[in-house]
């Protein structure tokens, strides 16, 4: 099987998010910058699973400028065979997507695996715009990815709990918790991944469909109420009669 | 403006999160909604602002619903499409705005202000105004955030649609086998109760699933909770689990990591119980009680039983 993982550049889950330029770019100053989490430790390991298991490889693929190659290298020390980087500045869902299918177009590959949101944007679009643009199916929010005789069998988390499907052919999913548990690469990963290929190639072109014109950070709480542990009855009060919540 | 608002329903009825975007549609401009299967009388649509129900046959797939919705689009001259951000909105939305050639503007959490739309981003650390850059849009809601449309009284005429859908590509082995006891999913509880590694652990989760029974709420747990086996996955809300945005969220022994709070921070109230006072999650919440869980939680769900 040969697996194409879709992988973005996020700030690491610690960063303190600030503005810069009257509100309009994120101030990426002194952050540290890490593979998307779901895009690493959901589809990037279980596509390496799969492939140690079957055989073929897993080709890493992001849109983005020279800034992105030490996360593409990242993910090439957890595993991956080759990383491939199309060569664009990310501006939303909608132009990312149509790098990634226009590039996808032209290989083979089995399956396409995203995390199911970033952790900056969070728009969950990217998967299902790929799978349009290829006419595959796409599931979302997997927990999990087997094969039996050449057929792949999912679960997926719906509106009604936890639901198993099957696809034959090519398709796209979304990663979410539970698909795999995330590597720390080894030191023998990171010196391989010194000379694995990473093949940067033009992007298509593909234009956005929204701007961002303002970013805000939300308003800072009023300070906490305390209330004595031994009455919880006048939190509960306070819930019904103060915040009317219950 | 006119809009196609694509519904989710459940036992013919339009669900909580399908209202909220149906109301969201109907504060933008006309709004026919667009429903795949059952439908009980108009689903309570016409009655949040909906002018007509297209009702398109049962059973689809991601791929087909994307083109359903497409077509009564294109048939209706919609220029925005809205749907809510709920399990099946992230499947399908994205493949209506690659076949609309439209901008998705993804989780809108509040009421469009002119033709500028908010949404959280960076895991509700932030948020952002975002615009359409092409002639159609595709908006989704983020439940749970934009409110209930006040109800006009009205009723919507349904209409059977078909398009040319394609092959079912999907195959369903085994049906939805409920993950949260009956409770509401996650994404869109009103009230959830929530514990940490202050619980010491899974033995002890005796008292917050009485509670959570007590108050009505779905259950969810921290990170490392989950991480160490003590909850499932699909119980871990935070940065890397799933965002929530509740009425009421109660915290038990959760010490409030910024990773934490960034996929709960949207709730409307916080209530966190901690036996640390130094615990970060106080300065995020509304109200606390500094005390050992095991005391306080069994006297507060006496409490809500009390009510």
């Amino acid at each position: 099987m040969d697996f194409l993982v879709c992988i973005s550049k996020a700030p690491d889950t610690t960063t303190r998010i600030a503005f810069t330029e009257g509100d309009t770019r994120f101030n990426e100053e002194g952050v540290q910058f890490i593979v998307n989490p779901y895009d690493e430790w959901y589809a990037l390991v279980r596509a390496l699973e799969l492939v140690e298991a079957g055989g073929g490889k897993v080709v890493i693929a992001a849109v983005g400028g020279a800034d992105c190659d030490p996360i593409l290298r990242k993910a090439l020390a957890i595993g991956a065979h080759e990383a491939v980087r199309i060569d664009a500045a990310p501006e939303d869902a909608m132009q990312v997507a149509a790098e990634i299918a226009a590039y996808a177009k032209g290989q083979s590959f089995d399956a396409i695996l995203c995390g199911k949101e970033t952790i900056d944007h969070n728009g969950s679009a990217v998967p299902a715009m790929i799978a349009e643009h290829l006419d595959v199916p796409c599931i979302a929010l997997c927990t999990s990815l087997e094969y039996e005789g050449g057929k792949a069998i999912m679960t997926r988390e719906t509106a009604n709990g936890i639901e198993k499907v099957g696809v034959n052919g090519p398709f796209v999913l979304s990663a979410a918790k539970g698909m795999a548990e995330q590597r720390i690469p080894n030191m023998r990963g990171i010196m391989a991944a010194r000379t694995k290929p990473l093949n940067v190639v033009p992007a298509s072109g593909a234009a956005a469909g929204t701007r961002i014109e303002r970013f805000a950070l939300p308003p800072e709480k009023a300070g906490v109420k305390l209330v004595d542990a031994d009455n919880p009855a006048e939190l509960v009060r306070l819930l019904r009669e103060e915040a009317k919540v219950i | 403006m006119k809009c196609i608002a694509f519904i989710q329903t459940k036992g013919g009825q339009a669900t909580k999160a399908g209202l909220e975007a149906a109301g969201f549609a109907a504060a933008i401009g006309e709004t026919v909604a667009i429903v795949s299967g059952e439908l009980n009388g108009d689903g309570g649509l016409g009655a949040v602002g909906v002018g007509r129900v297209l009702q398109g046959p049962a059973d689809l797939d991601d791929g087909q619903l994307g083109r359903l919705v497409a077509a009564a689009a294109d048939q209706e001259g919609a220029q925005a499409v809205v749907c809510a951000q709920d399990h099946l909105g992230k499947a399908v939305a994205g493949r209506v705005a690659v076949r609309l050639n439209a901008g998705l503007i993804a989780g809108v959490t509040a009421a469009p202000n002119g033709d500028s739309y908010t949404r959280n981003v960076f895991s509700g650390k932030a948020t952002a105004q975002v615009k359409g850059a092409t002639d159609r849009l595709v908006i989704t809601t983020t439940p749970n955030a934009i409110g209930m449309p006040e109800a006009t009284g009205g009723t919507a005429a349904v209409e059977a649609f078909n398009a040319d859908l394609g092959d079912r590509k999907v195959q369903v082995l085994e049906a939805a086998a409920p993950s949260t006891g009956g409770r509401a999913p996650l994404p869109e509880a009103e009230l959830v109760v929530s514990a940490g590694r202050g619980l010491k652990g899974p033995e002890n989760w005796g008292i917050i699933e009485d509670l959570a029974d007590a108050v009505g709420a779905t259950t969810a747990c921290s990170r490392p909770v989950s991480d160490i086996g003590w909850r499932p996955h699909h119980e871990h809300v935070g940065q890397t689990g799933i965002a929530i945005r509740p009425n009421l969220y109660i915290a038990i022994g959760i010490s409030g990591a910024i990773q934490h709070l960034a996929g709960v921070n949207g709730s409307k109230v916080i209530v966190v119980i901690n036996k640390d006072p130094e615990a970060p999650f106080f300065k995020a919440a509304d109200y606390g009680i500094v005390g050992d869980a095991f005391e306080v939680v069994p006297k507060l769900t006496e409490a809500f039983k009390a009510l």
